[in-house]
């Protein structure tokens, strides 16, 4: 390798105009998809959701290395807070994702300050996570001020802007496809500098990044602010989006690990492995629940087989893969 | 106390569930020195280190250094201090590159990315290690991480650096171009306390020494005085045999 000299910086981030004018013409493209084919936004609003929640769990989980196993706590939280907010006191969902988000940051925070204090770390930590996730699904189920097991239903009330419900789902489509390209860009900004590099120290070694002026304990409280807040919001939109929510499909442990395999089988600690991860799952899962509706939970079977195949021979995700193939493109 | 003392250790006691690994042990570190601490195997020296460098908390005793006590802050405050350690296992943030993982240490004197690299590449040439800059940690030889373990250090800018063993599992040539380093990083006006078993290179690179046994400090002064202290000699080797310099 040669001296470089300091013009280049190898640490800051920047892309290429090639890159940029690609990136810029991809987005437009991405604008006009649902007037081109309507019939596949629904999977593509969905593959966006679950992008934006991989991203999320990615910042604590692939770039701080605290993996969470209870992730649907957030998400439940944002998508009740919200539309609670809505039913019991008429405050519109615009203002309820804000409310949503803050809530989920102060939840992550408390539950950051309980673990990370103790330096909880590996499954001690995912185990609290899921502990947290299974007490809020208890308690929406039993509780019925908050809908019980039944779960909320939205009342629908045509197309409303201000009441965040419309009767057509483009807006829907672009809410989300801003939502991940806002959390893409984040993380991708994010990866270059103090902080991210920070991130990446404390997950490579606790020790020797706290010997290094690190302070740890604050710096995970930032990753789980970061993952708690955008998680909780795409909650919110997500309830929004169906007109109904339940303990179930929010707080479960089965939605859990639908926000983690998507970041684990892309690539953790990648900017793109999230969305890559959404792209090749989300349709998969919703196709096989189309193909075998007679028998639910079929897609975790799908899960399951491509989860132990990316981990047996993809430890680094898609994301390894296409570095891999390109790394002997450039050499050969 | 003298007034250009950089490292007071007062009288440190530290014992695991019964086990004294420290008890009642006294220096003082003066500006610009190397001191160094040797010791038997389960004397006390990385022990020590981490109840310096705060990441075991002193039973009783008290850590001055530049005037301000130690012993209830955290290992990250303490670097801010401007006090840095390397660990005896190495510990490189192995997925990241060279320079990478000197830039968190740099990290520790600014906030300015820029500034940060222009910093990390100067340490790495300082240390010979701006050729493999870019690739990363997992995939360097056990001299090279002794070197990025110093690197890394020196980034966080330190008035005092506390090495554990960087010598440790090189071979004569390379210790000696690791000595060479730290005498150079004596000239840039930082103090440094040195763990190391290789009693040449200690006796050649120390100004002064602390000699632990058993977590006591039994000797104390230069290197010439350490070789015929009867203590030490003792503690080493056993009674009734005396001490054979190469």
């Amino acid at each position: 390798m040669s001296q470089p000299t300091l013009a280049t910086s190898y640490l800051k981030r920047g892309l290429s105009r090639q890159t940029w004018i690609i990136t810029g013409i991809i987005l437009v493209l991405l604008h006009l998809l649902p007037w081109a084919i309507p019939q596949i936004v629904h999977i593509v609003i969905m593959i966006y959701l679950f992008a934006t929640m991989g991203q999320a769990w990615n910042v604590l989980g692939g770039y701080t290395g605290q993996f969470s196993f209870g992730h649907s706590l957030f998400f439940g939280l944002g998508a009740y807070v919200s539309t609670l907010l809505y039913l019991k006191l008429g405050i519109t969902p615009w203002i309820g994702i804000l409310i949503s988000s803050l809530s989920g940051i102060a939840l992550g925070l408390f539950i950051g300050a309980l673990s990370f204090r103790y330096g909880l770390k590996g499954p001690f930590f995912a185990l609290i996570m899921l502990a947290f996730a299974e007490i809020f699904h208890m308690i929406t189920m039993g509780w019925n001020a908050v809908g019980g097991s039944p779960g909320l239903l939205i009342p629908l009330k045509g197309n409303a802007p201000h009441l965040m419900q419309f009767t057509s789902k483009q807006p829907f489509y672009y809410m989300a496809l801003w939502m991940m390209v806002g959390s893409l860009y984040l993380v991708w900004r994010l990866e270059k500098t103090r902080t991210g590099l920070y991130f990446l120290s404390v997950r490579e070694d606790h020790d020797a990044a706290e010997a290094l002026g690190v302070d740890t304990f604050k710096v995970q409280m930032i990753a789980m602010a970061i993952s708690a807040g955008l998680t909780a919001m795409i909650g919110t939109i997500y309830a929004q989006y169906l007109l109904f929510i339940d303990p179930d499909s929010t707080f479960g442990i089965l939605n859990s690990v639908e926000i983690m395999v998507r970041p684990i089988i892309g690539g953790p600690g990648t900017v793109l492995g999230p969305l890559l991860g959404s792209v090749v799952l989300t349709p998969l899962a919703e196709i096989t629940r189309l193909a075998f509706q007679s028998y639910s939970g079929v897609y975790l079977m799908w899960y399951g087989m491509i989860l132990v195949i990316v981990i047996m021979f993809l430890p680094h995700g898609l994301m390894g893969m296409i570095r891999q193939i390109i790394d002997k493109y450039r050499k050969g | 106390m003298t007034s250009n003392s950089v490292l007071n250790v007062v009288d440190v006691s530290k014992s695991f569930r019964g086990l004294r690994a420290l008890s009642g042990v006294s220096f003082t570190l003066r500006q610009g020195e190397i001191f160094g601490l040797i010791g038997p195997n389960g004397a006390g020296k990385t022990t020590l280190f981490n109840v310096i460098s705060g990441f075991l908390k002193p039973d009783s005793g008290r850590v001055g250094f530049l005037g301000k006590d130690l012993v209830r802050l955290k290992p990250h405050e303490i670097c801010k201090m401007g006090l840095a350690r390397t660990f005896q296992i190495v510990k490189p943030f192995s997925h990241l590159s060279i320079l990478e993982n000197v830039a968190v240490g740099c990290f520790n004197a600014t906030n300015d990315i820029q500034e940060a690299e222009e910093r990390a590449w100067e340490v790495l040439r300082f240390v010979g290690l701006e050729k493999k800059a870019l690739s990363p940690a997992m995939s360097t030889t056990t001299p090279d991480r002794k070197r990025l373990e110093l690197a890394r250090a020196l980034a966080s800018q330190p008035q005092l650096l506390l090495l554990d063993e960087v010598m440790a599992g090189l071979n004569p040539t390379e210790q000696m171009q690791i000595v060479g380093l730290v005498r150079e990083v004596r000239e840039k006006g930082i103090t440094l306390l040195v763990i190391e078993h290789s009693m040449r290179v200690i006796m050649g690179l120390c100004d002064r020494i602390v000699v632990l046994n058993h977590g006591e400090c039994i000797a104390e002064g230069e290197p010439r005085a350490i070789c015929s202290d009867k203590d030490v000699i003792e503690a080493y080797l056993g009674k009734g045999n005396t001490f054979v310099r190469d």
